[in-house]
């Protein structure tokens, strides 16, 4: 009975007993059978799987905890190897990823480094963790990001860092939910919704990838949860987990940001980071309102592109509009600034523009993507949103 | 798959004569037919062997031992719920018996309820700890129910394997009914003889055999080497040997294991059958068996008798020397 214990060494971990969710109370089994008590597992494992019959895992601990009463285990998820490796192995990367994931919470103080602000109008971001294969929902508490719950989820078969079409891989970046698929537009595959995001953005084109169609999407029927390397690169959560996010989720709006591996930091540090950036925004304003056509030049890179057009142009045209202005205005509102995973120093900011002058007045969504050149802040894109 | 030989994992049956000089409670009315009853069930007449056993009853209609011959009859003669209900019945009047929980068992694992096997054996146990036909079967039937976890856990066609599994145990019936339970009557696993009405014993306890039974120990790691073998789980099966295993043909180590995995791991599939084991204990630490063995694979199909010689260590028994053909 203890080689059972020794083969589950891996997994082991504390665990609050008695919670409610599948992966909980997968924990209260994994706890039971640390504590050697396995009677109690097997009770915990019994109960789970009879209120969800399509938790794969749950079935492959059971296994263990039958065959550990006929022969010594060799290794978590015992089976003679004529079965599917890969179904096998997907099964224990879950199991993994799901324990870590509660063992390891991140700490209170916490957050990541990429919601430096958010607007008024966003009520949440999600957040997702490739190597914890991890998503975590935080609410916009007065623009700073506040966690308030967090899912296993399932990504690319390839990993991540999607670059073409077809790579099976998940991309890296700051984006957002675009629009939402009801369940009865799809098929099963997709269980309880789809929620496609904005792959590829700005940014992405820049870099010259493609491909198309990445979605945070449910699973089918007949399993509660799949492997975590096993989509075409869409995020997929279980039907449960996907509609607890789906509550949150507003369309063009919520931003969906996907890293390798979370960067976290405290608040100070995100306090520091948002002052600074915002400094230079305003200071851009305050050019573009000042007609120094030069100074506000300035805040652009030589590397700069637009919809359609490399710096010189954008120089050229700027210079010309705005030798033409008597009097410009320019006001900024609902700002978010989205710090790029894997980028240095790459910060997506969004806002809507209020510009009025002698001629033309208009109010737009735009976004622009700012980098840190030599030490300062410089504009590498920007268009309409 | 159509042989006559028992598939590894077959459940082994109580023999009946276990508890019959045992009970004390009521004494056989016709204790020469119920032998008779014996002899020609034994020789496969299962009508005759009827006949006597009713006639037992008809003097004594109480009588355990003509009870339970008349359900193993049944169960040989296909009529499961006629077995199931005489059994059942067994149990309810003497609870202390482990045998007619561990046949009732048998007859459920080979409709493929495991779950209701798993029940019926683990009262087995509870009746007599020390019971080790139970013990193997429960072993068995706990690796059953896990195949069935696993095939649900990866998504496999199960139905497959439970049917397969249900026909091997049939046929080990018919052929071989009674053979099969001879090696856990042998002398050594003294608590079976036992005066049954003795109190209840220990509480109920899903644990290994207890090592007062060496002989136990090692059929079920003999079974468990088979088992393996058949598994085609190679990393298992040379687990079995202990480390200074004298090689058959004296050759290194890590050669004979490379040879092993190769043999193990090549064909599609492989089933190895242990038939009448005989135990015969060397001293605390060693043992030996011989037994029928059966290897059928994809490709080829041999019967050889085989001795493994046993040692234990560290608590294991390991496989020290092989030899064929005695």
């Amino acid at each position: 009975m203890t080689r059972l214990a020794a083969a589950f060494a891996a997994l082991l971990f504390w665990a609050a007993a008695g919670a409610a969710t599948p992966e909980d109370r997968l924990s209260g089994v994994f706890e039971a059978i640390e504590a050697n008590q396995l009677d109690t597992a097997m009770k915990r494992v019994d109960a789970l799987i009879a209120e969800y019959p399509n938790f794969r895992l749950a079935y492959l601990v059971r296994g263990d905890l039958l065959l550990a009463r006929a022969q010594p285990l060799q290794t978590f998820g015992n089976v003679v190897k004529t079965v599917p490796q890969e179904r096998l192995e997907g099964l224990r990367e879950e199991a993994l990823a799901r324990l870590r994931a509660q063992r390891h919470r991140p700490a209170e103080d916490r957050l990541p480094r990429y919601v430096l602000q958010l607007s008024g109008s966003q009520k949440h971001a999600i957040v997702v963790d490739s190597r914890r294969s991890r998503l975590y929902v935080y609410a916009n508490d007065q623009g700073k990001p506040r966690l308030v719950a967090d899912y296993y989820v399932t990504l690319g078969k390839n990993g991540i860092e999607k670059t073409r079409e077809g790579d099976q891989k998940t991309p890296v970046g700051v984006y957002h939910v675009t629009a939402n698929l009801p369940r009865n537009k799809l098929t099963d595959f997709y269980g309880a919704g789809a929620y496609p995001i904005n792959y590829p953005n700005e940014w992405d084109r820049r870099q010259g990838r493609n491909g198309h169609g990445i979605w945070l999407h449910g699973v089918p029927a007949e399993v509660y949860s799949r492997a975590p390397r096993a989509s075409d690169g869409c995020i997929v959560l279980a039907n449960p987990d996907l509609q607890a996010v789906a509550r949150q989720l507003q369309i063009g709006v919520t931003p969906v940001i996907i890293a390798d591996e979370i960067e976290w930091t405290d608040a100070a540090s995100l306090d520091a980071e948002r002052a600074s950036l915002a400094a230079e925004l305003e200071q851009w304003r305050a050019d573009w309102q000042s007609r120094d056509t030069e100074r506000y030049l300035a805040h652009y890179s030589r590397e700069f592109s637009g919809p359609g057009q490399d710096y010189a142009a954008w120089a050229a045209h700027k210079r010309k509009v705005n030798s033409a202005k008597s009097w410009i205005k320019v006001g900024l509102g609902n700002v978010t600034m989205l710090r790029y995973p894997s980028e240095r120093d790459v910060v997506v900011v969004s806002f809507e523009q209020d510009y009025r002058s002698n001629g033309l007045s208009n109010v737009m969504k735009k976004r622009q993507y700012w980098a840190k050149e030599a030490g300062r802040w410089k504009i590498l894109y920007e268009g309409p949103a | 798959m159509q042989s006559s030989n028992a598939p590894r994992d077959a459940l082994r049956w109580a023999l009946p004569l276990l508890f019959a000089f045992a009970l004390g409670l009521s004494a056989p009315a016709r204790a020469d037919d119920v032998q008779d009853a014996q002899q020609l069930l034994k020789s496969g007449q299962r009508e005759q062997a009827l006949e006597r056993v009713n006639r037992a009853l008809a003097a004594n209609a109480r009588d355990p031992q003509a009870r339970f011959l008349k359900g193993l009859i049944f169960t040989e003669q296909g009529k499961q719920q006629e077995a199931i209900e005489i059994f059942t019945k067994l149990t309810q009047d003497y609870p202390n018996l482990p045998e007619p929980y561990n046949n009732l068992a048998v007859i459920y694992a080979s409709q493929g309820h495991y779950e209701k096997a798993r029940g019926a054996l683990e009262q087995s146990i509870r009746t007599h700890p020390s019971y080790a036909t139970a013990y193997e079967n429960l072993g068995d039937v706990y690796a059953k129910l896990a195949s069935q976890a696993y095939g649900k856990a990866l998504q496999l066609d199960a139905s497959n394997t439970g049917a397969q599994n249900k026909l091997a145990l049939v046929r080990d019936l018919v052929r071989e009914p009674i053979a099969k339970s001879a090696p856990t009557a042998a002398p050594a696993t003294a608590p079976k003889d036992s005066p049954v009405a003795s109190a209840p014993q220990a509480p109920p306890a899903a644990t290994p055999p207890p090592a007062a039974d060496p002989t136990a120990e090692v059929l079920k790691t003999v079974n468990g080497w088979a088992q393996a073998w058949s598994q085609q789980d190679a990393d298992a099966y040379l687990g079995y040997y202990a480390k200074d295993f004298k090689t058959p043909g004296g050759e290194a180590r890590p050669d004979w294991e490379n040879g092993r995995r190769t043999r193990i791991t090549a064909p599609k599939s492989i089933q190895v059958a242990v038939d009448s084991p005989k135990v015969t204990m060397r001293g605390p630490e060693r043992a030996s068996v011989s037994f029928r063995q059966t290897y059928r694979s994809d490709k080829l199909k041999s019967q050889s008798r085989k001795t493994l010689e046993l040692v234990k260590a560290d608590g294991r028994w390991l496989i020290e020397e092989e030899k064929a053909g005695k």
